[in-house]
């Protein structure tokens, strides 16, 4: 069994499947989380076998604690004992304040951030016993700087940001260091949905003048996997081409 | 359970799961003076009786324990209840 076993949610797209692949390529068995999409799911884990590495995917609705607890357990099972987590499963249900249902705004908040909770919870009694772990948040700039229409979800990613340090102070006396990254916009299916005329908008703002890529985003957090950031702990590395200035 | 089985038992997960010094841990020693557990390192011992004996201590009870002798006594009422 390999030392390196890395869970990420909502691994099957975008940012979280080239994580995934990321960690595979460095090494990490995958457990590839998803909640709906059982295709694409198989898929990573097949790109991943097929270069050898090792990966499950798993079904699991992170924002349910038996869910989690499920997923953790087959992880282990299958893989090993969790030593990367990958906090990156995120939905958005946008819409101005006004007229966003008390719905809209739970939804969100429990995809990406009650999850965030429930799995950091479960995955850190393994890596408190082994007295080392790495936790990475996926948050978003709408939550370090805000964004019209998107309450919900710039909420949720904040959380993120508060959760990281917090749970940074807790446990770093272990040894495990837990951080957030937060993309601007990245070329995948969520961005795709707001349109041409969002993101060309959207490019005119990043002194970049273009989206990212999942890669760019996923190089960043196999960097906070790996040993070379041993030292870096309770921060938000944003990764927006520069958008956020 | 033997309540002499459940001191060796919570003699060795505290040595092995907390790191303690197996001569500072005596039924009289206190967690956090004696034997300078922090708070995450209560956790730490709350999960590893949760695993090892099977027992389920809450918060509340957990507040509680300031001694190994307590904490003894806590899981053994616990198993024969």
């Amino acid at each position: 069994m390999t030392d390196k076993v890395a869970v990420v949610t909502g691994g099957s797209r975008g940012i979280g499947r080239a994580i995934a692949l990321r960690l595979a390529a460095d090494g990490f068995a995958v457990g590839v989380n998803y909640t709906s999409n059982a295709a694409k799911a198989d898929e990573v884990v097949a790109i991943i076998e097929a270069s050898g590495g090792r990966a499950l995917a798993v079904k699991a609705d992170v924002g349910d604690a038996d869910a989690v607890a499920a997923m953790f357990a087959t992880v282990e099972e299958g893989l090993g004992p969790v030593t990367v987590l990958v906090n990156n499963a995120g939905i958005t249900d946008d819409g101005l304040l006004l007229r966003m249902g008390p719905e809209q705004w739970d939804r969100v908040i429990a995809t990406n951030l009650r999850s965030v909770y429930l799995c950091t919870k479960a995955a850190l009694r393994g890596m408190i016993r082994a007295k080392g772990g790495r936790v990475i948040n996926v948050s978003s700039v709408s939550g370090v700087s805000g964004n019209a229409g998107q309450a919900n979800y710039a909420a949720s990613k904040a959380g993120v940001i508060g959760f990281t340090k917090s749970i940074a102070k807790e446990v770093g006396s272990r040894g495990i260091t837990v951080n957030a990254v937060a993309p601007g916009f990245i070329a995948t299916d969520m961005t795709d949905a707001l349109g041409d005329s969002v993101t060309d908008a959207a490019a005119q703002q990043i002194s970049l003048g273009r989206l990212g890529s999942p890669e760019e985003v996923a190089s960043i957090v196999g960097y906070l996997a790996s040993d070379g950031a041993s030292y870096i702990t309770g921060q938000t590395i944003v990764v927006d081409g520069g958008l956020a200035l | 359970m033997e309540r002499s089985d459940i001191e060796a038992k919570m003699r060795e997960l505290l040595v092995e799961e907390l790191g303690l010094d197996e001569d500072k841990i005596t039924m009289s020693a206190t967690f956090e003076e004696d034997l300078e557990v922090d708070s995450l390192g209560v956790v730490e011992l709350l999960m590893a009786l949760e695993d090892n004996f099977g027992v389920q201590i809450p918060d509340e009870e957990a507040e509680s324990l300031v001694t190994v002798g307590e904490a003894v006594d806590l899981v053994a009422a616990k198993l024969n209840a």
